[in-house]
């Protein structure tokens, strides 16, 4: 397989937005790059950007790998992705408006009713809620992955809480921390806003009639393995990080408990999953939510961000359909390439895939963070028949996509520089009419040779991501 | 401020002043061991600290017999024992973490980096290291964490609980050290035996007070000014009525609706150290008056844990 390397072209020959960076990295000693990738280790240990892995003792959190090696994206590229990336995201909220409301998108015929309707992700106690601004989605996060000849795939959409945007923002401090006089070389396109940007669109979509919103960042607590983003986005916003238990509901409003008495919450950045939001309505076992939160939001008190009921619209299995919702909603056809998907509950689909296990990625519908998934020309033969099984015995809980030759960036490994693959998350926010983000991503790569898995579960790592500006 | 917050601040700053006043109190009961005494005497004193801390029942489950070097260990390093230096310093590192977005950086480093140390060191090495060395390492670590504190938070509410957290808990411990030790070296009844300079030297110390003694009264140790130094002075940053003239000032920066009882309580302990006499608290009795004392802490502590810290329902 041939892939797309991001900074060299099919000859060897650099490409042009790559040519300053890759001369300075040949100009730059072997033993200071070296010194600075340890400075690097160093300061994100010590600040302590960390990843608490599952199962692994308290206070034994893991470094998430950075590479100091930039993954640069040229400016015109960026402004198509860009204009792709606001069309899909206002298109996945209209259909979170429309599924919780009129339906017509099913009554139309684009999308089986069934498939949304009976979806585990879908809320019906969401049916007729009308949130501010119709937005239901105010952080999305899209995978994108550049494959083939160059081109850009949408791998999927995140619309619950998707992580990360912490270490984009640290990534970008560490490499203006090491290498300043790469930034004097180079225009790159500032993402530090980020966490102005969250506030201000947080406030924007306050329920109605509050001026001056009190705005709380609601975290699962010290034990999740993202608490330190939610620590972060907190402190960086200036807001309060609340855990479930400092919340309470009284006559369907949201309250805190502070030294001075209750003081009432407008919306809430919430990182918690539905199913843990409210023990009343949902799993009620969850000591993580807020008894009534979800009466408090349905009354329009209160405005969750992200909204309940999101996962309809990021599931693998609505996933096919989002270039129809593009061309319903907004009679406009897809500035974002969707990569091809065998829906494994169709018969025809399901045969095609079973018939061509090896050369295909199986992912599981309600699966993420890049468990459960079969990458079939990296699989063994029990690991591809055991699938073949899953799939048999429960067609419809599975996708296949064809293996993506993912681009590829030169990467510091153990044994030197060598190309790893890479994806890219850019976070988009929205509020009421407006669509925005900031420049780039989060850029994740996967470590290992050959492996096309870049979740920091799986042992990937990060990279700065460089937008140049003209 | 959240309650949940505050109250992380108020026992982190409880528990690392905790910490360093163990290893005071640990610091002095075993230095004062060191000097001829009968065997039985000795042991009283470590009995003392047992059951200064109500931990007489957890202590005899685990160890045969009250000994300088089984209540050392006991109260050191055992993380059973949820009073011990170790636990303390875990427990300070806990509630730091559980609020990192609220210390500072290098609040949160020293306390994070005092806890990994401490759990590297086992009984044995911090025995065969000098024990005295290990008490004066938890001290500086204290130090550092109030330095950092003050150097680098804002001043804020965040600001208030922990110095709240410290200024109580160390109301309650000097009271307790003062208390255990002058009753060791006074025993009741036993009218002015010769006074052992280097014993009472000890407990001063223990407390950081030696040479504050001398510049305050330029003459001779005696049990009754060490007690009216550790009480009544107004400007000795451990004595009772340092903290409590503190503790009344910081209530008056967080009050809120209902703290009002817990300040006038606060306010009226604050008078008797403020407008009291030593001659008056030693014929009252000095363990009844400390008990009292010791008391009264408690319930302010409590009153604040109702007013601010413990979840509010009602607007």
């Amino acid at each position: 397989m041939n892939f797309y390397n991001e900074m060299y072209d099919a000859n060897g020959g650099v490409r042009a937005h790559y040519q300053a960076y890759e001369a300075w990295l040949k100009d730059t000693p072997a033993e200071r790059i070296e010194r600075k990738r340890a400075e690097a280790d160093l300061a994100f240990r010590r600040v302590g950007i960390t990843f608490a892995v599952y199962g692994e003792e308290a206070g034994k959190e893991r470094l998430i790998p950075f590479d100091i090696i930039p993954r640069v994206i040229p400016s015109a590229e960026w402004k198509a992705m860009q204009s792709g990336l606001r069309q899909r995201v206002k298109a996945l909220n209209m259909f979170l408006w429309d599924v919780y409301h009129d339906q017509e998108i099913l009554r139309a015929g684009i999308i089986p009713a069934e498939q949304v309707l009976n979806n585990a992700q879908y809320r019906p106690v969401m049916k007729g809620v009308d949130v501010p601004g119709q937005i239901y989605a105010h952080i999305t996060g899209v995978d994108i992955v550049r494959a083939g000849a160059g081109e850009f795939y949408v791998l999927e959409d995140n619309l619950r809480v998707p992580s990360g945007v912490s270490y984009m923002l640290e990534d970008r401090k560490m490499m203006m921390r090491l290498f300043p006089e790469l930034f004097a070389k180079h225009k790159v396109a500032p993402v530090q806003h980020y966490p102005d940007m969250l506030l201000e669109k947080l406030r924007a979509v306050a329920p109605k009639g509050v001026n001056d919103p009190t705005v709380v960042v609601l975290t699962p607590g010290a034990y999740n393995s993202a608490y330190f983003e939610h620590t972060f986005l907190a402190q960086q916003m200036g807001v309060e990080l609340v855990e479930g238990r400092d919340l309470f509901v009284k006559d369907e409003v949201v309250y805190m408990r502070t030294t001075q008495g209750p003081q009432r919450v407008d919306v809430i950045y919430r990182r918690i999953d539905d199913d843990f939001m409210d023990p009343l309505v949902f799993r009620a076992d969850s000591s993580l939510g807020v008894p009534g939160i979800l009466k408090a939001y349905q009354a329009g008190n209160v405005t969750l961000a992200n909204a309940i009921g999101t996962g309809v619209a990021d599931d693998k299995s609505i996933y096919p359909y989002v270039p129809d919702m593009i061309k319903f909603y907004l009679g406009e056809e897809p500035k974002l390439n969707n990569v091809p998907t065998y829906m494994c509950r169709k018969p025809d689909d399901l045969k095609y895939v079973l018939d061509h296990l090896p050369e295909l990625v199986v992912k599981e519908v309600h699966g993420a963070g890049g468990y459960g998934m079969l990458v079939g020309p990296a699989s063994t033969k029990e690991q591809i028949e055991h699938f073949r099984q899953l799939l048999i015995a429960k067609p419809d809980g599975y996708i296949a996509q064809p293996t993506l030759a993912l681009s590829n960036c030169p990467t510091f490994v153990e044994e030197g520089i060598a190309p790893r693959h890479l994806d890219l998350r850019p976070f988009v926010l929205s509020s009421g009419k407006c669509v925005d983000m900031v420049p780039g991503g989060l850029t994740r790569v996967a470590l290992t040779k050959g492996s096309l898995v870049v979740n920091s579960s799986q042992g990937g790592g990060t990279k700065d991501t460089w937008v140049l500006e003209k | 401020m959240l309650s949940r917050t505050a109250d992380h601040l108020f026992w982190m700053s409880r528990y690392i002043e905790r910490a360093e006043n163990l290893a005071r109190l640990l610091d002095v009961t075993y230095q004062m061991s060191l000097v001829p005494q009968s065997e039985d005497a000795a042991n009283r004193s470590w009995n003392a600290i047992i059951a200064l801390n109500s931990l007489e029942e957890a202590f005899a489950a685990k160890y045969p017999a009250v000994n300088g070097e089984n209540v050392l260990k006991f109260m050191v390093s055992d993380p059973d024992n949820f009073s011990s230096i170790h636990s303390c310093l875990r427990m300070a590192r806990e509630n730091a973490h559980a609020v990192r977005g609220t210390v500072t950086t290098e609040m949160w480093e020293t306390l994070n980096s005092t806890w990994l140390e401490a759990r590297e060191k086992s009984f044995e090495q911090i025995a065969n290291a000098g024990i005295g060395e290990y008490f004066e390492w938890v001290k500086m670590r204290s130090s550092l964490s109030r330095g950092t504190t003050l150097g680098t938070l804002l001043q804020d509410e965040a600001y208030n609980f922990i110095r709240l957290g410290t200024l109580l808990e160390r109301a309650d411990n000097t009271a307790r050290i003062l208390d255990v030790k002058y009753h060791v070296l006074r025993p009741q009844g036993e009218e002015e035996v010769a006074t052992d300079f280097y014993e009472w030297g000890a407990l001063l110390r223990s407390v950081s007070a030696f040479e504050v003694y001398r510049k305050v009264y330029r003459d001779v140790i005696t049990p009754d000014r060490v007690a009216e130094l550790l009480i009544l002075n107004r400007d000795m940053p451990r004595s009772l009525h340092f903290c409590m003239n503190s503790v009344i000032k910081v209530l008056e920066l967080i009050a809120n609706r209902q703290s009002g009882e817990t300040a006038r309580q606060a306010g009226l302990l604050h008078a008797q150290l403020h407008y009291g006499r030593i001659e008056d608290i030693l014929e009252q009795g000095l363990h009844e008056w400390l008990t009292d004392f010791m008391d009264r802490i408690y319930l302010i502590g409590d009153g604040i844990s109702k007013d601010f810290l413990v979840p509010m329902e009602a607007a």
